[in-house]
């Protein structure tokens, strides 16, 4: 695959904050791409960096393999959906649109045509002449997508682009990104705290925090296999425990010794486990390598999701059948299905209790 | 309840506006009849139009009024797109400052403001007059004196020097309150730093430029104390007219039709601008 972008040993400090800390990142040709990480990871500012509204402090930027370091803004082959759109108000819906054109003198049949096109593509037909101050969220978001579509851009950069919508219209724009993005075969940089919304559109999440890339990877490999504890409690819900790795193969957690499919820690080196809520087994209490007591079931439509006392840890367990709360239980948890994750830069992971079952959910 | 507290100023502008602004009108359109009655006319406002003969030596017949009224729109116009063209980069070089420096301009500006406006236009008399500052520097310099006290020249400096904080505050409001993304959603769309300026910038300063076009203009082309001091006893504007009329030549009817004039000259003016107004930006406001 073709290398469309290519972000080197980028680092950027603001006085004594350092904001981006040696990232390096490549995109590749009509990939869907989002940077995934809390507020103040630097998910933005690398955004920033690639539409040249910033300039790093070290490192460089690539396009098609040249540098676009110095490339003001206005001369990069990219366009930018901002946060919150940045509508011109003193122009309507079909000004907003045709502004990238006119700058670039096209021919007025050519801009209207464009206009036109662009407006049945977001849906927004007939829509030409109306103020966009008189426009709801999710329509001027429509119309940001359309002005920045109109320039024919080989990249396109997303800023938090749904964060103002409600949840169901936030649902429907999500598809029809990714929707447009595989029809258009153009390159999506998009930029989210939002999880569940990376999982659902990306062809790749690069997880961000502290300014730096944890982990880059398909959805279904950050979720399954996540780098570290940050990462699993970042994408979906997690129990995150502290274990002790006997040898290969075998762990030991929550006072109970677990077969795994990992290996090549040293011997009885303390380790984060990352246990996904549907991957614990509620069994009965004999049968169970863990016994504990449920605490409170909670019924989330899709299945019930269950909180046990276990060892001095509170587990989030999601299942479809529900146990009910007071009942002892035991609790089985399949070798594939524990994640064993080497401590964050030695850091001692203190969280435990119903901290360490925290989801990114929230 | 709210009601209420607006009562007083509503009394307020009762007794010290409309009341004498009725009174004006009044006196515009009636005169003493030769009995001693008043009587309903229109002879003051066809007076102000009509050719006269303005002294004894001077047999050329002129519309020496009408004149004067085109004089006064030429140096509010004047003196209007000169505080324009100086006070809108200094508005827009103050939005761009740090929050310290955009203080100690803003103070700059306003500290003017705080001495009296007799006191700071009489100051350009002795900096204007021909021992004044500014030819003694010229002479010190060798260079010839100028003399331009009691000219339009000195009439038009003081007053953009007097306007110009009306001019850029609006201005620098309304830069102020703009989306700072508005302009880099523009770079982000190919425009380079003119076409930002002439596309977005300008059109979304538009109200501050036109409340600042309309806070020089108004009090520019009504001035008498300015005219009075830079441009001499001789030297008429509509404002002047107005108040020799008043306190020197006691002509209240002539003076009031004057005013009228005056007043519906504002109030075209303000018709025309409000028309560049509409559509450009709908739910913005224009008052600072």
């Amino acid at each position: 695959m073709n290398r469309i972008i290519d972000l080197v040993d980028v680092s950027m400090t603001y006085g004594k904050q350092t904001v981006l800390n040696h990232v390096d990142l490549y995109i590749n040709q009509n990939e869907f791409l989002t940077l995934l990480g809390p507020s103040g990871c630097g998910k933005t500012t690398t955004l920033r960096i690639i539409g040249g509204f910033e300039q790093p402090t070290t490192g460089d930027v690539l396009f098609n393999g040249t540098s676009i370091l110095h490339t003001p803004p206005h001369k990069r082959p990219l366009n930018t959906i901002f946060q919150r759109y940045a509508l011109f108000p003193h122009l309507d819906v079909a000004g907003n649109v045709a502004f990238g054109l006119k700058i670039k003198k096209k021919p007025r049949e050519v801009i209207n045509k464009k206009i036109a096109d662009m407006l049945r593509l977001v849906n927004l037909e007939g829509y030409e002449s109306r103020s966009t101050l008189s426009l709801s969220g999710g329509q001027q978001q429509r119309v940001a997508i359309a002005r920045a579509l109109a320039n024919e851009p080989q990249v396109l950069l997303l800023d938090e682009p749904l964060g103002a919508l409600d949840l169901q219209l936030r649902k429907e724009m999500q598809v029809e990104l990714k929707n447009m993005q595989r029809e258009l075969g153009i390159t999506f940089v998009f930029v989210t705290h939002d999880q569940e919304e990376a999982l659902t559109m990306s062809d790749t999440i690069a997880v961000m925090n502290e300014g730096r890339i944890l982990q880059i990877g398909k959805p279904e490999d950050i979720y399954n296999e996540p780098k570290n504890a940050f990462v699993a409690r970042f994408i979906g819900e997690s129990n995150i425990l502290e274990g002790i790795m006997r040898e290969d193969f075998r762990v030991s957690f929550a006072n109970a010794e677990f077969a795994c499919i990992d290996k090549g820690f040293a011997q009885n080196e303390a380790v984060d486990i990352v246990v996904r809520p549907e991957d614990v087994r509620i069994c009965a209490q004999n049968e169970g390598r863990v016994k504990g007591r449920v605490t409170q079931v909670i019924f989330k439509g899709v299945h019930y999701e269950m909180h046990v006392e276990a060892q001095g840890f509170l587990w989030k367990i999601h299942s479809t059948v529900q146990a009910p709360a007071g009942e002892e239980v035991g609790l089985d948890i399949a070798p594939d299905l524990i994640h064993v994750m080497k401590k964050e830069n030695g850091k001692r992971n203190t969280e435990s209790g119903i901290k360490g079952a925290e989801g990114s959910a929230s | 309840m709210k009601r209420l507290f607006a009562y007083p100023y509503i009394l307020w502008m009762g007794i010290f506006i409309v009341v004498p602004l009725l009174l004006v009108v009044y006196y515009s359109v009636t005169a003493t009849g030769p009995d001693g009655n008043t009587i309903f006319t229109f002879d003051h406002f066809r007076r102000f139009f009509a050719p006269i003969t303005p002294g004894m030596d001077q047999p050329l017949r002129e519309r020496i009024f009408v004149s004067v009224a085109l004089r006064s729109i030429r140096l509010a116009l004047q003196s209007t797109g000169i505080c324009l063209l100086l006070g809108y980069p200094v508005a827009y070089i103050m939005t761009r400052k740090e929050y310290s420096e955009k203080s100690v301009l803003l103070f700059m500006l306003l500290v003017p403001m705080w001495m009296n406006f007799l006191l700071r236009t009489y100051a350009w008399l002795t900096i204007l007059e021909r021992n004044g500052l500014v030819n003694q520097l010229l002479s010190r310099m060798g260079l010839p004196m100028i003399d331009i006290l009691y000219t339009d020249a000195a009439v038009l400096l003081g007053m953009v020097y007097n306007f110009l904080p009306f001019m850029i505050l609006p201005i620098y409001t309304s830069l102020k309150k703009m989306d700072p993304r508005l302009i880099e959603a523009a770079q982000d769309l190919g425009a380079g730093g003119v076409s930002v300026f002439a596309r977005v910038v300008f059109p979304l300063s538009l109200p501050g430029v036109i409340s600042g076009i309309t806070m020089v203009f108004m009090p520019g082309a009504a001035t008498f104390i300015i005219s009075n001091l830079l441009g001499g006893q001789q030297y008429f504007l509509l404002g002047n007219l107005v108040e020799m009329q008043f306190l020197n030549v006691g002509d209240w009817h002539f003076g009031s039709a004057i005013a009228v004039i005056m007043m519906l000259l504002m109030v075209a003016s303000m018709v025309i601008l409000s028309l560049f107004d509409k559509g450009e930006n709908q739910g913005r406001s224009t008052i600072i």
